[in-house]
């Protein structure tokens, strides 16, 4: 699966960036996820339940930030473990630029799942990433904008 | 009551049970304490296993026990067996792996056994198996056949550092070499045959249990051979004593080869079920029977044909690469081999082939027999060459292959066989006149007016069948004699039970079989019952594939029958108090020859059992016989399958508008069930040409494991066929009779890509790649078009 889009959000770089590397704030933000645990300066214990057409699934896993190049851009990776509805790893680019006061933020993702999740979701997968991606950017936007 | 049973459509007498809920089938078996179990799987296809904490999983509500592959490996459970030794043109044995029922370090393909879980319930099992924590490191891995040995593949066994089981080859390399040298024409094609998912009805189940009084197990397993199952369980995985252990396979609902195979869950059942010493039950789920049902096919081919000017065959080489997938299942190593090469002479006289095959390992479900089983895809070299000589040769179809038929028998092939009778013309005449060739071009026009294309494609093909004579097959490396016992129990009053180390899972062996007894023995059909399915009641058999039941399996069947006569003559001289050379026996009737003294069967079979007058001193009581059988050739089937088509250009769809095919199966029992068994051969190679394809990502995650993805055919994407029979019968079976069973999906899938290229040969198309989708072939349309 891979997936680029962008994004405007309603607040200056600095803080779009620092709500971006909130655990608290991706907690709320991105759906399904139950926590984010800072496990050391760049990488994350993440909880986070996840529906693919009939397979859902709870996955356990880390997430590692790196590239890191503040207030500006960031790589994400994810890897997690659903047990018997079996895998998913991937990993985003983000970057953030300021425009008229607020932040244009560009993505580009790619994610590989295995398992049931590839055998029964595959064909739905991508619908199910670009619904996380609306939902997830929806809820920050929320968030970042105090809304 | 006694008229000639054999030819005759008798309904089946399985159906009542069948039709009206009767079937008792692996999960309808429930035994008193029973435990369920789930099989936690691999959602990678290659990864090493760092460490299984199933610390929770054991905790869990409802839990009994949960093994993993160190459990197995502590009590000494052996690798599941490959059934068949190849032996490579380097001289060396195939590589084997081991096969650990469970994951013993790493797991190799997506739906590999990593732990079983066994718990009170179905659900508290699978909720259990959730808990299970698995620390993978995922490893790069190999998918497709042909890209296993190319250097920096993933390696999916250390002891087979390039992917390779072995490279074998088939015939005379410098004789094939030197014709081609000097050919008028050679024709090439490269193509893969595609990958196949078997889809029997009933998924695999299997209930296993244990008895501490008498140290026993029974197992009630979906398999199509009991005896075969026992014996790999037994005595290469278990370290069983084989009186200890009894398989039985009740009502099996479809087979298709996928259930011959020992397979790792009902091995693991068995010797759970001691350990807990309780019984366990385990059904697959449809999810899993796509990704650990051994799948099919699987090969990437290059294939030429070298001809004379006049479309005389020269000779033919061809080259495979076959894909195992990960491990090698019970009969994987002889299907693109001994049951691949050895056929590739079709009906023709090509008086030189060579065949190389090298089979590899990658990170897929394993690969083994299925309906056809190394035969179709033998059928579609052979076929797609021939017809496509044709055409560049600008000959007419149906003579070139006339050209080349074999017309006198025996006729030793060169690959092997020593095929013993057939009438190749006869059946392609008949099936040129049933599907009015002659009307085709007017149908054509006709179509090409309303915008279509119409196609119409031949093959004829030849299969191997009635598997196996025990000494050529262990030539070939068969590790065991493939023939076949049966036992004949008279009952006092004369009616009769019959036990067939054949199994029926969908043939109807249960009246076929009993039309061959009553027939032979004169009797009414109602006086037979046939028993199939247990060790424990079955002196031996090694089952149900290949289409050998009615050829081998009938015939130990009738050889006890012969027994149960000659035995019966015995007696009636001594009831009549004639010589024992005086005593007819026709139609049930034991007859003193030329007076009218005779004495029925129920009462000979009455003197046998409860006898007062009786010659002990020369003549034991009793009406009982068993036989075995072991084939002095394989049977040749064979026949012309004719498919018409028409494709729409503007969408791709193809449409089966006739399917006419004329097989000669040689002597026919029972012409209903024959026909049954061609129709559902047919959707099967059919659906092999249009519609089915295994499809896995480049990470081997199965991209085709549920029926939104994985096409199967339904009726509405069949045209009624049109079905012929010939007879020449077998020379060498009592019976005359060749098997039917496979014909269908052996003959079909060249006969349609055939009819697809000729639809589409004036726009250029000389290939069209199975399965031929709407997509494939509104693309080949669209970029010849371009052109």
């Amino acid at each position: 699966m891979e997936m680029t889009g962008e994004q405007l959000i309603p607040v200056a770089q600095a803080a779009a960036w620092a709500a971006l590397n909130d655990p608290e704030v991706l907690k709320d933000c991105v759906p399904g996820c139950e926590s984010i645990t800072r496990v050391s300066d760049n990488e994350y214990d993440v909880v986070m339940t996840a529906k693919v057409g009939p397979v859902s699934a709870k996955f356990k896993g880390k997430m590692t930030v790196t590239h890191s190049d503040p207030p500006r851009a960031y790589t994400l990776s994810f890897e997690g473990q659903g047990g018997v509805a079996g895998f998913a790893k991937g990993e985003a680019n983000v970057a953030l630029t300021p425009e008229n006061g607020a932040t244009r933020l560009a993505y580009s993702a790619k994610a590989t799942v295995g398992g049931k999740l590839a055998q029964v979701g595959s064909r739905l997968i991508d619908g199910v990433a670009r619904q996380l991606a609306e939902k997830f950017f929806d809820a920050f936007n929320r968030r970042v904008s105090g809304g | 009551m006694n008229a000639p049973l054999i030819g005759q459509s008798i309904k089946r007498k399985e159906d009542y049970r069948f039709l009206t809920g009767g079937g008792q089938f692996t999960d309808d078996v429930t035994l008193a304490g029973q435990a369920h179990a789930c099989f936690l799987r691999s959602p990678h296809a290659h990864a090493r296993i760092r460490g299984i904490d199933t610390t929770r999983a054991r905790a869990a509500a409802g839990v009994v026990a949960v093994f993993t592959g160190d459990d197995l490996a502590r009590a000494k459970v052996g690798g599941l067996p490959c059934g068949w030794l190849i032996t490579g043109t380097d001289g060396q044995p195939m590589k084997e792996p081991p096969h650990p029922p469970l994951a013993q370090g790493k797991v190799r393909y997506v739906g590999d056994h990593v732990a079983v879980v066994i718990a009170e319930t179905l659900n508290q099992a699978r909720d259990a198996a959730e808990l299970i924590e698995v620390d993978y490191e995922s490893l790069p891995a190999v998918v497709q056949a042909a890209d296993a040995r190319k250097p920096g593949a993933p390696a999916v066994h250390d002891a087979a550092p390039d992917n390779t089981c072995y490279v074998w080859a088939l015939g005379d390399k410098a004789a094939v070499d030197r014709a081609f040298a000097s050919a008028g024409h050679v024709t090439t094609l490269e193509f893969i045959n595609n990958r196949l998912i078997p889809n029997a009805i009933e998924p695999r189940a299997a209930v296993a249990s244990y008895s501490r009084a008498d140290d026993a197990y029974t197992l009630y397993v979906t398999t199509q051979n009991p005896h075969v199952e026992r014996l790999l369980m037994t005595a290469f995985v278990l370290g069983l004593p084989e009186h200890k252990v009894r398989v039985i396979a009740p009502d099996v609902g479809g087979g298709f080869g996928s259930k011959i195979y020992l397979y790792a869950e009902e091995t693991v059942l068995t010797w759970a079920s001691r350990q807990i010493n309780r019984p366990i039950k385990w059904t697959a789920e449809r999810s899993e029977s796509f990704l650990s049902d051994a799948h099919g096919r699987d090969h990437v081919t290059r294939a030429e044909l070298a001809l004379d000017k006049s479309g005389k065959f020269l000779a033919m080489r061809v080259t495979t690469t076959a894909n195992m997938g990960a491990y090698l299942s019970t009969f994987a190593s002889c299907i693109p081999t001994i049951l691949y090469a050895t056929l590739l002479a079709g009906q023709y006289t090509t008086p030189a082939i060579y065949c190389e095959v090298t089979a590899v390992f990658t990170n897929t479900t394993p690969v083994d027999a299925y309906r056809g089983a190394g035969r179709p895809e033998a059928t579609y070299v052979v076929e797609r060459l021939v017809e496509t000589a044709a055409r560049e040769l600008k000959m007419d179809r149906a003579d070139i292959r006339r050209r080349n038929f074999i017309k006198e028998f025996p006729y030793q092939t060169p690959v092997a066989l020593l095929y013993d009778t057939g009438d190749y013309d006869a059946t392609l005449t008949e099936a040129i006149k049933l599907a009015d060739v002659a009307g085709f071009e007017a149908r054509r026009k006709e179509a090409e007016k309303r915008g279509k294309l119409r196609g119409l494609g031949y093959s004829t093909y030849i299969e191997a069948c009635g598997i196996a004579p025990s000494n050529v097959a262990g030539a070939l490396g068969a590790r065991a004699g493939l023939y076949e016992a049966g036992e004949i129990r008279v009952h006092p009053t004369g009616s009769v039970t019959v036990f067939t180390g054949s199994h029926a899972h969908g043939q109807g062996h249960e009246t076929t079989f009993a039309q061959v007894v009553a027939d032979r023995l004169g009797m009414s059909i109602e006086n037979v019952d046939i028993v199939h399915g247990d060790t424990g009641r079955i002196l031996f058999g090694m089952g149900t594939y290949g289409s050998r039941s009615i050829a081998v399996g009938g015939t130990a069947i009738m050889k006890a029958a012969d027994k149960i006569i000659a035995k019966g003559r015995k007696i009636a001289a001594h009831l009549l108090e004639a010589a024992e050379t005086d005593i007819e026996y026709e139609r049930g009737i034991f007859k003193v020859a030329g007076t009218d003294r005779k004495k029925t069967f129920a009462e000979v079979a009455f003197a046998a059992y409860v006898p007062h007058n009786y010659p002990l001193d020369k003549l034991e009581p009793g009406l009982n016989e068993s036989a075995f059988y072991d084939p002095t050739n394989f049977t040749f089937p064979a026949g012309s399958h004719i498919c018409e088509l028409e494709i729409d250009p503007d969408t791709g769809q193809t449409r089966i508008v006739n399917f006419t095919a004329v097989d000669d199966f040689g002597k026919v029992i029972n012409p209903m069930i024959v026909e049954g068994q061609v129709h559902g051969g047919l959707a099967q190679g059919i659906g092999q040409a249009l519609l089915e394809g295994c499809a896995y990502d480049k990470d081997g995650q199965l991209l085709t494991g549920t029926y939104m993805d994985y096409a199967m055919p339904r009726a509405d994407d069949l045209p009624f066929f049109k079905v012929a029979t010939r007879e020449t019968p077998c020379t060498h079976n009592p019976l005359g009779v060749k098997g039917c069973g496979e014909a269908g999906a052996i003959g079909a899938p060249a006969a349609v890509i055939n009819a697809i290229v000729d639809a589409l040969g004036p726009l250029g198309v000389r290939d069209v790649e199975m399965p031929a989708t709407p997509e494939r072939v509104w693309r080949l349309i669209q970029s010849a078009n371009k052109k």
